[in-house]
């Protein structure tokens, strides 16, 4: 690793106010040649702020930007690439009709003010970027047909095709499984040695603790600690981060024995996804479903609540054969789902709160004129909005204006008001801080103990630990592993994952 | 095998649509021998000059993620206005110069659009089918509402109009106006595949948020497109004109349906950020088939809209369907490699 003692970009006491809300309070950061710093926190900390304000597109307020030398009061978008300041964004920003080559190339056409585009010129300079970094990608391919991680090592080339001082990477690994994470990390290690001055924007303590050398920490749009990442425990960054101590042993209570069997899914197969799978879930258990990225698993969830429908197999919802041939079906047979894809799939984004709430329960509000029962829905939309913590200042604020954390508790709140006996949940905390992440899991543990049955599908090993009863491991479409009890720790699965 | 055919089916279905025109020509030729002549064919041809001009327009707003209606308003009121402003001074131009003019207008109601819909950043569907009312408006009000026969053109127009660059034997004959329309054809596909305005355009199609992070100055360049479509479309007037040999106000206006029908069925997504030439040629060419022949096959020409209407409703549903197609894609990918 190289020593640079003067830093690529250095920001000093920076402010930010959105109409009255301080979204950074003077908030000075450094980013050395050859380092990986660290800025971590929850959502709605600043990190994104920072984000912005470094790449050029919001204008401090007060403060300064260092860059190459030269200070400044702010930055335009051109400017900041100009000097080497490359962002790869959470939802990667790539052209999903263009190829791998020419999203690749883009930028630095732009930058270098073409006229023309040239196919083969776009195809060299994005094959040389792919060869340098060591990779493999199908530059001919259009993104759109490139699966999530290989979209990412687009995002990853594109801002390194140009001779790119500073990189930022808005929470890469939302997106990725174990594997690809791994791959991910090697990658910004070489980058490392190249010199790039890394900025990793990330809530995930492992990832963290893993990648960096440096590590700042937002809360609320303070700066809370800064310092060498060694300096740190997973322990003392969630409790900087979050400001309380936050525990991460299990927290499930036992389930009765004598509790009824609500779901049995026998034989479900779909070829070419999964095949033979038998599952049981009982009232009040929390049902953990793991497996990479491909395997099935989320498959196997749209199945049981028909969004794909199985092939053949059986479901019995407490005691009745149901054949699940559509989401009405499941829907029918009590089954709910929260997809994996919260903002796209789950909600209206420009609708209110508590218009998204009721969304898929309105005809249980019907008077006896068949009219809506006003009165009836603003009880359970306010009692939902309580019972759920959702912070927003009402419950008319359109769905957009949340974070993540309080997107996905309004989508748990519309199945919720279903009242469904058997809720599937498919990745429920993904993108979610960890101070919001501990509530869903309490509110799913809360909804559990009250008999309803929950399967959860998740990446997210702490957070299977932390809450699951019993978790199925998914291989290539089978069921290849269970683990119960005492046997679900972190290791173990980690283990069974990669067997 | 697999990839042999899916070459042969184009990246934007052009395979598919030359297979499905030949299959209705066959049809046709069955159905009735008066079709298959070349009278049948030069005549198709010169029915699509006009309607192509305009469907590259289209295409291009299209590509961008937009929709344009107000095409054919531009087009009437860019070429009656320069033969309107002829015909008054009394004085002839030249063809070059009325074309210059006629462009020069379009380009301004076109930037006008482009102006509103970046600037803004409104819906382009109803701000076009706004100003197609305004500038249609304008133009009857202001400029003139009177039907210019061929004796009323200036001179140049008129001789242009008879001007032929191959009588065919056996009847039919290739106008001359088909020259600047096959060149400009060539140009657009030109420009789309080579210059990087042309990758632009593809580029805010397929997501405007990441065109502006990667440093395209999106509002610039969709004002630019608009102007070059209005342009275009007033060059589609002008022509349309010349081979009509009459100007009339009240003509083009409610031709959209066709045009857009034609950019569609030849693969440009609705969508955005997919669309190409040779599709859109064939696009065109299928829809003027079905428009002129379907009498000559013994169906009532009451039918032609609901035909045209048809075929629309069928280039979406392809559309819909390749979409859903290309997303299960990479499951697929995934599962083989890790077999």
């Amino acid at each position: 690793m190289t020593v640079v003692a003067q830093p690529v970009l250095e920001v000093r006491n920076v402010v930010k106010t959105y109409g009255g809300v301080h979204a950074l309070k003077s908030v000075s950061i450094s980013l050395l040649a050859g380092e990986v710093h660290c800025v971590a926190g929850e959502n709605g900390s600043g990190k994104s702020t920072l984000i912005k304000i470094i790449s050029g597109v919001e204008r401090p307020d007060s403060g300064s930007i260092s860059i190459g030398g030269s200070e400044r009061s702010h930055l335009t978008p051109n400017e900041a690439i100009r000097s080497g300041v490359q962002v790869i964004y959470q939802d990667f920003s790539l052209f999903p009709n263009l190829t791998a080559a020419e999203n690749i190339a883009m930028l630095s056409e732009l930058a270098k003010r073409q006229k023309f585009s040239s196919r083969k010129r776009i195809y060299e300079d994005a094959d040389r970027i792919v060869r340098e970094l060591g990779l493999k990608i199908d530059l001919g391919a259009d993104v759109e047909n490139l699966s999530v991680a290989d979209r990412q090592l687009v995002a990853i080339c594109r801002a390194l095709v140009g001779d790119a001082k500073v990189l930022i990477m808005d929470e890469p690994t939302t997106a990725l499984t174990h594997t690809e994470v791994d791959r991910l990390f090697t990658i910004v290690r070489r980058l490392q040695d190249r010199g790039v001055a890394i900025m990793f924007v990330s809530h995930k303590l492992d990832e963290v603790l893993q990648i960096a050398q440096r590590l700042t920490i937002l809360r609320n749009g303070e700066l809370i600690e800064s310092g060498p990442s060694s300096d740190y425990s997973r322990h003392s960054i969630a409790k900087a981060m979050t400001g309380r101590d936050v525990s991460e042993e299990r927290l499930v209570e036992p389930l009765d024995p004598d509790a009824p069997l609500l779901l049995d899914v026998r034989n479900l197969t779909r070829f070419g996804d999964f095949q033979n799978i038998d599952l049981q879930l009982r009232a009040g258990e929390i049902l953990g479903i793991t497996g990479l990225l491909g395997s099935g698993r989320s498959e196997i969830a749209e199945a049981v609540f028909g969004i794909r429908p199985a092939q053949s197999g059986e479901v019995i919802v407490a005691g009745r054969a149901h054949k699940i041939g559509s989401i009405r079906d499941a829907v029918k047979a009590g089954i709910g789902y929260v997809p994996e894809d919260r903002l796209t799939q789950g909600l209206f984004l420009d609708v209110s709160i508590a218009d998204n709430m009721v969304a898929s329960s309105l005809d249980s509000y019907r008077t006896k004129f068949r009219l809506l029962d006003r009165k009836r829905i603003r009880e359970s939309i306010a009692d939902l909005f309580k019972r759920l913590r959702i912070q927003a200042p009402n419950v008319t604020a359109v769905v957009r204006s949340l974070s993540g954390g309080n997107a996905q508790r309004v989508v748990l709140a519309k199945w919720l008001d279903r009242k469904p006996s058997i809720l599937v949940l498919n990745g429920p905390t993904v993108g979610v801080d960890i101070g919001s992440k501990e509530e869903i899991l309490a509110i799913l543990r809360e909804q559990a103990a009250g008999g309803m049955g929950i399967i959860v599908i998740s990446d997210d090993i702490p957070e299977l630990v932390s809450s699951c009863h019993r978790i199925l491991i998914v291989h290539e479409g089978r069921i290849v592993s269970e683990l119960v009890g005492d046997d679900i720790h972190a290791g173990e699965i980690q283990k069974r994952l990669a067997a | 095998m697999r990839t042999a055919l899916g070459r042969m089916r184009g990246a934007n279905n052009e395979g598919l649509l030359l297979a499905v025109i030949l299959a209705v020509a066959v049809a046709m030729s069955i159905a009735s021998p008066a079709f298959f002549t070349p009278g049948t064919f030069f005549a198709l041809v010169r029915s699509s000059m006009v309607p192509l001009v305009f469907a590259l327009g289209v295409l291009l707003i299209m590509i961008s993620g937009g929709i344009d209606v107000s095409f054919p308003a531009i087009a009437i009121f860019a070429a009656y206005t320069t033969v309107k402003w002829s015909v008054d001074g009394n004085l002839d131009p030249g063809l070059v110069l009325i074309f210059v003019i006629a462009m020069v207008v379009g380009g301004l109601l076109g930037l006008f659009n482009g102006v509103v819909i970046a600037r803004f950043r409104l819906p382009t569907l109803i701000v076009t089918l706004g100003t197609q009312t305004i500038y249609k408006g304008i133009l009857l009000t202001y400029i003139g509402s009177l039907y210019i026969s061929a004796s009323g053109l200036p001179k140049s127009i008129t001789t242009l109009s008879d001007v032929h660059l191959w009588d065919v034997p056996g009847g039919g004959y290739l106008h001359f106006m088909i020259i600047p329309v096959v060149l400009v054809a060539v140009l657009i596909a030109w420009m789309l595949r080579w210059t990087l305005f042309g990758r632009s355009i593809y580029a805010i199609g397929g997501d405007a948020e990441a065109a502006r992070r990667v440093g395209i100055r999106v509002v610039r360049t969709q004002v630019w497109l608009y102007t070059l479509v209005g342009a275009l479309a007033a060059l589609g007037g002008v022509v349309y004109v010349v081979l009509g040999k009459n100007a009339n106000p009240q003509s083009i206006v409610g031709t959209e349906l066709d045009i857009i029908a034609a950019v569609v069925l030849g693969g440009a997504s609705i969508f955005g950020g997919r669309g190409s030439v040779v599709g859109t040629v064939l696009g065109v060419v299928l829809v003027q088939l079905i428009n002129n022949n379907l009498v000559l096959v013994g169906i009532p020409s009451t039918w032609q809209r609901a035909a045209v209407g048809m075929l629309l409703l069928l280039g979406v549903t392809v559309q819909a369907f390749g979409r859903v197609r290309s997303r299960k894609r990479p499951v697929i990918v995934q599962k083989e490699v890790e077999a």
